[in-house]
């Protein structure tokens, strides 16, 4: 895991793996998936929790699981910003990963995609690869999503390019 | 405007004939000289040319196919006007896909269909086809707008979606099956898929899709550095899948480690990404109008002026379950290819005795394709061609790995598992 830094190495081999290789199109072996999903995500966001280290909610938006929202932060300078989270489960996963967006960023960074995608690193993709069908959503939030907003929040509060809520209140008060 | 401007024609008119002092009128006479200019220069400007029903060969100013069917007088393609006959799809807008398009629609192709989720942006502008004025539409729509100013008779269908998603790529296979155009005893009613995206994702779903159609397709990509590009032609069952192998690219020749990526995600160029259109366009009129040689993958080195070629054939372990299926079919399917080939290497033989050429004053030879040297083209797991390399790593095998606890444990009802998300979730 050459260009990782420590915390999310350590981070991500407490991730359960996961078995299934099973896409949204594949019937019951997707509803197996499903469950490895969830049993990964909810061992991560526990353990996040427990390492006083919470810092996103993820839930199914549709019963199939094919579609899932929620939110993000990070704090900086003992502030906390915070974001809408989406992304759909492509129809080629796990062989592909998830393209996670933050659509509220949507234009305010190069490091993102048309949608609010965000850019991920080029350590990220052939991991994933190299690990399919054993990553999930859990590992992607790890791997893709955290190291991102460590490495564009700071950049966009100190360009100005966002504000954080309770400046924004003031200054539209004002 | 027409109308506008008729109206000031008229006011000149009365306004001559008001002014009793003939020194004016001639500055009147200019106005109206102007005026005129400007109504014929609006007509121009929406004139659209009607539809042409048949291809005519006929050399003059008015035919917008007079150069193209040449080609067939000249020799260079058989039946040129077949072209008319051929859906192409094109899935992904942007800098390739859109250039792609215009040239296939210039080419006076028969139907495009063509996919992508996104809009025109004003980042966009460094690139071909798309104009500042159509900053904001859909870009199937502004491609629909142009493509259909310039060349009428292509019938061209729009699909604003994102094929990766489960709706999106349902919509996607569903355009792809109609076979309203033209009938055939094919699973899909197109001839090509051309991918112009952008990413890994998107190419996989089009591989995805065109394996589960037995679709012959043409992959493209441009390098994120803007420096190098391939085309890749993609037959399922005969030539490896897009997932047969990881992807393949041109290396650049620039080293990864002194690529500055901070604080941007792509670059882009007209130029490379022109090439790489034409690249795609050429492969795709040589395919469908059988001429001349397709190539199964060509790579262009932006940097060096190199343009490596290769073949593979498919992996009998990929990973996709359709890709295992055609490549199942293709090898029953030898006897009747092998008696095909027999039958028209014997009508071959028989043209030889009255060669069309018979004045080849300049000795030009007409090389036979089993003359063509044929290098043992490497299986995915072999060394590959110099200068291409591979973009992802394959998967490891994950027998290997011992399965984790937590997994085969505890809880298995999926509505269990979440709600107990939505607990932790909660607080
Ligand atoms: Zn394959």
């Amino acid at each position: 895991m050459e260009g990782w830094d420590p915390n999310t190495k350590s981070t991500l081999t407490q991730i359960p793996l996961l078995t299934t290789k099973a896409g949204p199109r594949d019937g019951a072996a997707w509803t197996q998936r499903l469950k490895e999903e969830y049993k990964a995500l909810i061992a991560y966001t526990g353990m996040n929790k427990s390492n006083d280290n919470d810092w996103f909610r993820i839930s199914a938006a549709n019963p199939e699981g094919t579609r899932w929202t929620g939110k993000c932060w990070y704090i900086h300078n003992l502030l906390k910003y915070e974001f809408d989270l989406q992304f759909d489960i492509p129809v080629t996963y796990p062989s592909t990963a998830p393209e996670i967006e933050l659509p509220q960023l949507d234009g305010k960074t190069h490091k993102m995609y048309r949608g609010g995608k965000i850019c991920l690193t080029v350590h990220f993709k052939p991991l994933w690869a190299k690990n399919c069908p054993r990553f999930g959503i859990a590992h992607a939030l790890c791997l893709g999503l955290a190291p991102w907003l460590a490495a564009e929040v700071p950049i966009l509060v100190d360009s100005g390019m966002i504000k954080h809520k309770d400046d924004a209140a003031v200054s539209s008060e004002s | 405007m027409d109308v506008e401007l008729k109206e000031m024609l008229d006011d000149f008119e009365s306004l001559k004939r008001a002014l009793p002092d003939p020194s004016h009128q001639d500055s009147i006479i200019k106005l109206q000289r102007r005026a005129e200019s400007l109504i014929s220069l609006a007509q121009s400007s929406h004139a659209r040319r009607s539809k042409v029903k048949d291809m005519s060969a006929e050399v003059i100013d008015s035919n917008p196919y007079s150069r193209l069917m040449a080609l067939q007088r000249m020799g260079i393609v058989e039946n040129y006007e077949r072209i008319r006959e051929f859906s192409v799809a094109i899935v992904g807008i942007g800098g390739v896909g859109s250039v792609a398009a215009e040239m296939l629609t210039r080419c006076g192709i028969g139907r495009l269909l063509l996919y992508d989720y996104d809009t025109v942006e004003l980042a966009n502008m460094n690139r071909l086809f798309f104009r500042p004025e159509q900053v904001g539409m859909t870009k199937t729509d502004a491609a629909v707008q142009t493509l259909s100013d310039i060349n009428p008779d292509v019938v061209l269908e729009s699909y604003t979606l994102n094929i990766t998603t489960v709706k999106g790529f349902e919509t996607f296979m569903e355009s792809l099956r109609n076979k309203s155009f033209r009938p055939s005893t094919h699973n899909s009613g197109v001839d090509l898929v051309l991918s112009c995206v952008d990413n890994y994702e998107a190419r996989m779903v089009v591989n995805q899709a065109c394996n589960e159609l037995s679709q012959t397709w043409m992959e493209s990509g441009v390098s994120e550095d803007a420096v190098s590009g391939h085309i890749q032609l993609l037959i399922p069952g005969e030539a490896a899948c897009f997932a047969c192998a990881p992807p393949l690219v041109v290396a650049s020749g620039v080293d990864e480690r002194t690529l500055k990526r901070e604080g941007v995600c792509a670059a882009s160029l007209p130029t490379t990404m022109g090439v790489v259109a034409g690249l795609l366009v050429q492969n795709t009129l040589k395919f469908l109008l059988k001429f001349g040689q397709v190539s199964p993958y060509l790579g262009y080195n932006a940097l060096k002026d190199y343009f490596p070629t290769m073949q593979m054939k498919p992996n009998p372990q990929c990973s996709n379950a359709a890709c295992l299926e055609r490549q199942k079919e293709y090898i029953l399917a030898k006897p009747a290819r092998d008696a095909d080939a027999k039958a028209k290497e014997a009508e071959a033989s028989n043209l030889t005795e009255c060669p069309i050429h018979a004045d080849n004053e300049w000795n030009i030879s007409v090389i036979d394709d089993s003359e063509i040297e044929r290098t043992d083209f490497p299986s995915s797991s072999d060394a590959l061609p110099e200068g291409l390399v591979h973009e992802l790593p394959s998967a490891v095998e994950f027998q290997k790995f011992p399965e984790p606890e937590e997994m085969s444990t505890s809880i298995d009802d999926l509505e269990d598992l979440r709600r107990q998300l939505d607990a932790l979730n909660a607080n």
